[in-house]
């Protein structure tokens, strides 16, 4: 199980980085979210698929059963989630806010604030 | 059990919700925040002065013991930064506050809910002795800052945003993989836990997969701190947004990347899990190029925002030395970075609102126009250049002493060339902006002056002087700081309470 999960995650991870480096914002926006899920699902697999039992002590009994899933790695998934969702959130807005104001979403295109001479001359601010 | 280590994070969580409900009473919002920044920065000295009494504050949340609950712990790293961020926020607040105009992003509603939440996650990411906490942390202070930098949605705030987004995202992403190996090999997320575990995996020779974590860490905070290879996000970014956030950036963002580096090599992987080899030509490196950059443009908030990568260099020098004498050159650096670097921010701001540009070649003439202004940006730069007695004379010497007690030469050299440059970037702004005839004559460059703002400024400016005055005595507290990170064992004791 724990190979087969591992390729899925290797597949989910090459997916994630061959959209990073595509040239429009939006790939690039999927790709951080697939990089998100593929490393929830190596806190998932790493810290192990072996247990079958919920993390509760039974009645009657003082100690957990050994078959007991460790519960830490969901709770750390969880949260990794809601975080992920918020800043995938805020980035498709960005990529949006992005083509609202420049007119496109060519990364290559997304060079002015790198650029030498005219860094601010793109908007109608105080120094153009 | 301390309320006192959970006020710094709950105080701005108030303070930021408050500001949220008073957002449509513009003077309300701002009493609510000038006075949550007022309350924050009182805690930061009683945290201070509590823990030098004390040594090490620790309290485990809701009374699960450690390590199986949250810990917060604030040894006087931690208190030092909380002290710092408190200072530059409220310089930041104040400024933005005390406006004779109005200029839209210091006065969008989001503005003052966004500050607190920022420092809420800084504050946090400080206090945590918990590395997923760290990591939650983060992500609350990179959210607020997202936003910040956006605010007020201009082309090229967008752009710049666009490319600090996606690296933040990818190095989170890092960061997350590395605590989920962590997780996996040592099976506990306390830092002094972890700690324990990773210095047993070195006693074993089986420190790998831990090392495998720590590398991945080692990039992320390297991405969050603008180090080399991983600093190219901040000069691309940190010159968009309005002033007073630019200058927060500059004293909390990069500053909090340092912190968790050095929570990395002391804390979480002390001994030679990382190569200090490695760390101390990244920081070299970090150093060269932030002055090579700096020295390559002419735009005053780029220049800055390039100076910040090469003071990063110095902090991390200081932190791969690894001598209570380096760490605690390194923590002093950080205070006196904070304060220096924001207030060169602030100044540049104030100087090319009047000027009406922050492009050097068409500026000039602020010298006659704003003596008082130019007097305290002499101050700054001074300061960050490092000339006595101000603080960055302080911080650069003890940091350059320490390499010289290490016999590391090249990293001495380093250093002072570093500083050489430092100083031709300030002499030239100081040149262009102020000394120079501005070339438009017709322009009359006292209209844009905000006379108001100088009260931060000057504030500032005045921390900086003191702390360079009082360099001996402030010196010997980061010198008990240094000394506490060298050796976890106290630290580990403190949250434990025992050694396994």
């Amino acid at each position: 199980m724990e190979i087969i999960m591992s390729l899925v995650i290797g597949v989910c991870y090459a997916c994630a980085v061959f959209l990073l480096l595509q040239k429009r914002l939006l790939q690039i926006v999927l790709g951080i979210a697939l990089l998100g899920h593929a490393t929830n699902l190596l806190i998932f697999v790493a810290a192990g698929l072996h247990g079958d039992s919920v993390p509760i002590i039974p009645q009657g009994s003082e100690i957990l059963a050994l078959t007991a899933v460790d519960p830490l790695p969901q709770a750390l998934i969880l949260t990794a989630i809601v975080i992920g969702l918020a800043l995938f959130g805020f980035s498709l807005a960005l990529a949006y806010r992005c083509v609202a104001v420049l007119g496109h979403d060519d990364i290559d295109q997304i060079t002015h604030t790198d650029s030498l001479d005219d860094p601010v001359s793109i908007s109608n601010n105080k120094d153009s | 059990m301390s309320v006192l280590l959970i006020l710094p994070i709950l105080l701005p969580l108030i303070s930021a919700s408050l500001g949220i409900l008073t957002r449509q009473h513009v003077v309300a919002q701002r009493w609510v925040s000038l006075l949550g920044i007022t309350t924050y920065l009182i805690i930061g000295f009683v945290l201070i002065s509590q823990v030098l009494d004390q040594g090490y504050l620790t309290t485990q949340v809701g009374g699960w013991q450690a390590p199986y609950g949250i810990t917060l712990i604030a040894d006087l790293l931690a208190a030092i930064m909380i002290l710092f961020t408190g200072l530059i926020g409220f310089s930041v607040l104040l400024y933005s506050l005390m406006s004779s105009k109005h200029k839209q992003g210091d006065f969008s509603p989001a503005f003052h809910p966004l500050v607190h939440f920022l420092l809420m996650g800084a504050s946090g990411a400080f206090l945590t002795g918990d590395i997923f906490n760290l990591y939650v942390c983060f992500e609350i202070m990179l959210m607020s800052s997202f936003a910040l930098m956006t605010l007020e949605g201009r082309a090229e705030q967008t752009e710049g945003a666009v490319k600090y987004v996606v690296l933040n995202l990818l190095s989170s992403a890092i960061f997350l993989a590395g605590l989920g190996l962590l997780y996996a090999k040592a099976g506990t997320l306390n830092m002094a836990d972890i700690s324990v575990i990773s210095q047993q995996a070195v006693a074993d020779d089986k420190a790998g997969p831990i090392r495998l974590a720590g590398l991945l860490f080692l990039v992320t905070f390297s991405v969050k701190a603008g180090m080399f290879p991983f600093f190219f996000w901040l000069p691309a970014s940190y010159h968009t947004p309005s002033v007073p956030v630019s200058a927060l950036f500059s004293g909390i963002l990069t500053k909090v990347g340092v912190y968790a580096l050095i929570r990395l090599h002391t804390l979480i992987m002390p001994g030679e899990v990382l190569g200090h080899k490695l760390l101390l030509i990244l920081g070299v490196s970090t150093m060269l190029i932030g002055v090579f950059g700096a020295a390559s443009q002419m735009h005053i908030r780029r220049i800055l925002s390039f100076h910040i990568i090469s003071q990063i260099g110095y902090i991390v020098v200081g932190l791969a030395i690894k001598t209570p004498l380096a760490l605690a050159s390194a923590i002093f650096f950080i205070g006196h970075n904070i304060i220096a670097k924001g207030n060169l921010f602030l100044v540049a701001g104030l100087a090319s609102d009047s000027v009406g540009s922050e492009k050097l070649h068409k500026t000039g003439g602020m010298w006659k126009a704003w003596p008082q202004l130019g007097l305290i940006y002499l101050v700054s730069a001074f300061s960050l250049a490092g000339f006595p007695p101000l603080s960055g004379f302080v911080a650069k010497f003890s940091i350059v002493w320490a390499t010289v007690e290490s016999k590391l030469w090249w990293v001495m050299a380093a250093a002072i060339f570093t500083g050489l440059f430092t100083l031709y970037s300030m002499i030239k702004i100081w040149v262009e902006v102020f000394w120079k005839d501005h070339p438009d004559p017709n322009r009359d460059l006292t209209v844009g002056k905000d006379s108001k703002r100088l009260v931060p400024v000057s504030l500032l400016a005045l921390i900086t002087v003191f702390i360079g005055l009082a360099g001996g005595p402030l010196f010997d507290i980061c010198l008990r700081a240094g000394e506490q990170l060298v050796d976890p064992t106290d630290y580990i004791l403190a949250v434990l309470g025992k050694i396994k």
